[in-house]
């Protein structure tokens, strides 16, 4: 197995992004991902493409090769791939790629993430997204996506004391790291207040403990370790990666305050870096739900179990405090276009250990994590990156 | 001589709901939706009132203000969402009470909020080639918003109409320009009983694409600034939009107060930009300009530059109410009222 590292990375705002369409994003983030390793289109071999429900959100399929196509890619006939996990497909897509160089098979691909989720009203993206959960099981009773999530957070509440305002703290610290970021889908810093006071929509989740509907791409390019020098000064080494997946219905779980999923994952990702939570500086987790950061940063072994509401709320998770988590402003503020958030919270991280961040940089950032999910937590995706010097 | 408007006369019914009194009824937070909308009251129609009698009021008070034969109108058209028939005009029954009929072209118009102002430029045409020496173009709407849509704390009614001619102009009609495409931010398919709408794609690829790329083909067609005017006025949806479009173009708050009406009485629909250069035409020195811009969705903006004459002190008489006075004689109704008005209580 060889190491791989990241040497390019491109993305494209997210937002309600009317004006363009499923390819325009996709090929400006690849493109832009291929300008920044400074490579040509005949030295790509393979496309990886995260993408959850195209067939669902724009009617379309088969979406990478439509990606290599209207890249101009097409003459040269290269595989892709298309990876579905729900809201992991990005990470996961991360890791196949990964997998691909690592053993040899490919030495430079493109790894492409997009969803376009504003062509379709608010409440059948909410019913496409539910189709994450178990269908048969969940779904067809009625269970919404929040609904779900908002048992784990009053479970949460029942178990360890988590409050509402430690849930609140997790929108307002994500939208103050999203003002920072000029791509973020939200770039306004919020209030506690506006946390408390917003329309719930399962209690005891309100409108502000929930990441948007978004249109947007991510994309990454990858080569194995000992070239990544000839493309950049600045190479990322994909240090430690984890997969792991669990029952796909919430109440098969063993326990609904902890994802199983994304502890196992951790621990893999841990191992391959040889590597201990403490030693992390900067975390992109997912944050779907502000719950889903609290427990998150305990499946993480950032803080113990039960401590990721205060941790959040006296600030230990803020830029630059003990480990800085969501400083792209997470999925709550830079936006949730479902297939690329796995791989927008990579570019985050590359960019950080490159130091390119500039107000929302973490100081000497070396090494840093992301964690992607898929639905209630029956997918779970851990990376962590690190800068070689 | 130039074509322009030679009288105007609005409508607006008096009875009133707060948005406070909508969510209440849905668990929503009133006071922040009527922050975020900018909208302190809308209008309702009382059981009695229809498309129909809000533009025949109208036409009448703007009858009341000249001294014409109505036999001299040759065109009457009343553009609104919500005309009473689906098959069967409004603009009949308006030529009929104002006794034009019947040696008279008359239509219906349809351009989600923008039918009004489609009838003021088909009016231009016509008084302008000499087919007719008047026409009357109005606009006017009962706007539907299904229960508990977001829809229900703006859509109100209300219309005015404008006598387009080419003698006795009280305000000349300098310069209008369209900008129109095929963008569906807010439909009602035939049969339903409430429209739908994209959320948030009404606003920046709808409303602002439309009504400032207008804009700023009028100002370029009129070679003018937004300096060169004393009032402004556009569509209203909610009152945050049209300010925040005037904001864009340059405009002050100033220039945009009179014309705006939403915050009182809410989205009037094809009413709405008309009702508010009707307020500005109430108060409106000689020689003043106004800049008004309408937007329908679906989608377009008509734009027109309009210079206020000396002729219009003769048409200001206690004949009829000002559009503020109108404005203000409102009645509050509680939910439960305006559920019966509205014809939302099935027996």
């Amino acid at each position: 197995m060889r190491d791989v590292a990241i040497i390019g990375v491109g993305d494209t705002e997210f937002g309600e992004l009317w004006d363009l369409s499923f390819r325009e994003i996709g090929i400006e983030a690849g493109l832009k991902a291929i300008q920044d390793a400074g490579i040509a289109g005949q030295q790509i071999d393979a496309l990886f493409v995260g993408n959850m429900s195209a067939g669902k959100f724009i009617e379309q399929e088969h979406v990478a090769p439509l990606v290599s196509d209207y890249s101009g890619l097409s003459p040269r006939h290269i595989p892709t791939y298309r990876i579905e996990s729900a809201g992991a497909c990005g990470a996961a897509a991360l890791a196949c790629a990964h997998m691909s160089v690592a053993s040899g098979i490919y030495n430079i691909v493109v790894v492409g993430g997009a969803e376009k989720m504003t062509d379709v009203g608010d409440t059948q993206a909410a019913e496409i997204l539910s189709a994450t959960a178990d269908q048969e099981w969940e779904s067809v009773f009625g269970a919404t996506f929040a609904s779900l999530y908002a048992m784990m957070a009053r479970r949460h509440m029942y178990n360890y004391g988590t409050t509402r305002e430690q849930l609140a703290s997790v929108a307002v610290k994500n939208h103050k790291n999203g003002s920072l970021n000029p791509n973020a889908q939200y770039r306004r810093e919020i209030t506690p207040e506006m946390v408390l006071k917003a329309p719930p929509v399962a209690e005891p989740l309100g409108l502000f403990d929930c990441a948007p509907l978004s249109d947007g791409a991510a994309a990454v390019v990858l080569c194995p370790l000992d070239t990544a020098k000839r493309f950049t000064d600045t190479p990322v080494k994909i240090a430690g990666y984890g997969q792991s997946s669990d029952t796909l219905a919430l109440h098969d779980r063993r326990d609904i305050t902890t994802m199983d999923a994304t502890v196992i994952a951790a621990k893999k990702a841990f191992h391959t870096a040889k590597l201990k939570p403490e030693d992390i500086q900067l975390a992109e987790v997912h944050d779907n739900f502000t719950i889903t950061e609290v427990m998150a940063i305990e499946d993480l072994g950032f803080v113990k179990k039960g401590e990721g509401g205060p941790a959040t709320e006296d600030g230990k998770t803020a830029l630059n405090a003990d480990v800085s988590v969501n400083t792209s402003g997470g999925l709550k503020a830079r936006g949730q276009p479902v297939g690329a958030t796995g791989l927008a919270q990579a570019v985050e991280v590359v960019r950080q250990l490159r130091g390119e961040c500039d107000k929302r940089q973490v100081d000497d950032a070396e090494i840093g994590l992301t964690h992607n999910l898929g639905g209630t937590g029956a997918s779970a995706v851990v990376h962590i990156l690190r800068r070689v010097n | 001589m130039e074509v322009g408007i030679v009288s105007y006369g609005g409508y607006i019914p008096r009875w009133r709901i707060r948005p406070q009194d909508i969510a209440s009824t849905w668990g929503s937070d009133g006071d922040a939706i009527s922050r975020g909308l900018n909208i302190l009251s809308k209008s309702v129609p009382s059981p009695d009132e229809d498309v129909i009698t809000i533009s025949v009021e109208a036409a009448r008070n703007l009858m009341k203000k000249v001294k014409i034969d109505p036999r001299d109108i040759g065109a009457i058209y009343v553009g609104s969402e919500s005309h009473p028939y689906a098959v069967k005009p409004s603009a009949t029954v308006v030529a009929e009470a104002i006794e034009a009929s019947p040696n008279l072209t008359a239509a219906d118009y349809e351009f989600a909020c923008k039918a009004g102002t489609a009838a003021i430029q088909t009016c231009m045409g016509l008084v302008s080639s000499g087919m007719t020496k008047y026409g009357i173009a109005i606009g006017s709407d009962t706007s539907q918003g299904a229960p508990g849509d977001p829809l229900e704390y703006s859509a109100s009614a209300g219309g005015a109409a404008f006598l387009i001619g080419m003698d006795d102009v009280v305000a000349t009609i300098d310069n209008t320009v369209s900008y129109t495409t095929d963008t569906p931010d807010f439909w009602r398919r035939e049969g339903q009983t409430y429209p739908k709408h994209g959320g948030r794609f009404t606003g920046q690829p709808a409303y602002f694409k439309h009504v400032l790329t207008c804009a700023q083909r009028l100002f370029e067609e009129a070679g003018t600034k937004s300096d060169d005017y004393d009032y402004v006025v556009f569509h209203q949806p909610n009152g945050k939009f049209p300010l925040s479009a005037g904001r864009k173009l340059g405009f002050s708050k100033e220039q945009m107060e009179t014309g705006l009406l939403v915050p009182k009485i809410g989205n009037t629909y094809s009413g709405a930009v008309l009702l508010g250069l009707a307020n500005i035409l109430d108060e409106a020195e000689p020689g003043s300009r106004i800049f008004a811009i309408g937007y329908g969705s679906g989608a377009g903006s008509d734009g027109f530059d309009i210079t206020v004459m000396d002729t219009i002190e003769r048409i200001r008489t206690n004949a009829t109410p000002t559009i503020m006075e109108m404005v203000e004689n409102a009645n509050f109704i509680d939910y439960a009222t305006y559920a019966k008005f509205r014809g939302k209580i099935r027996l």
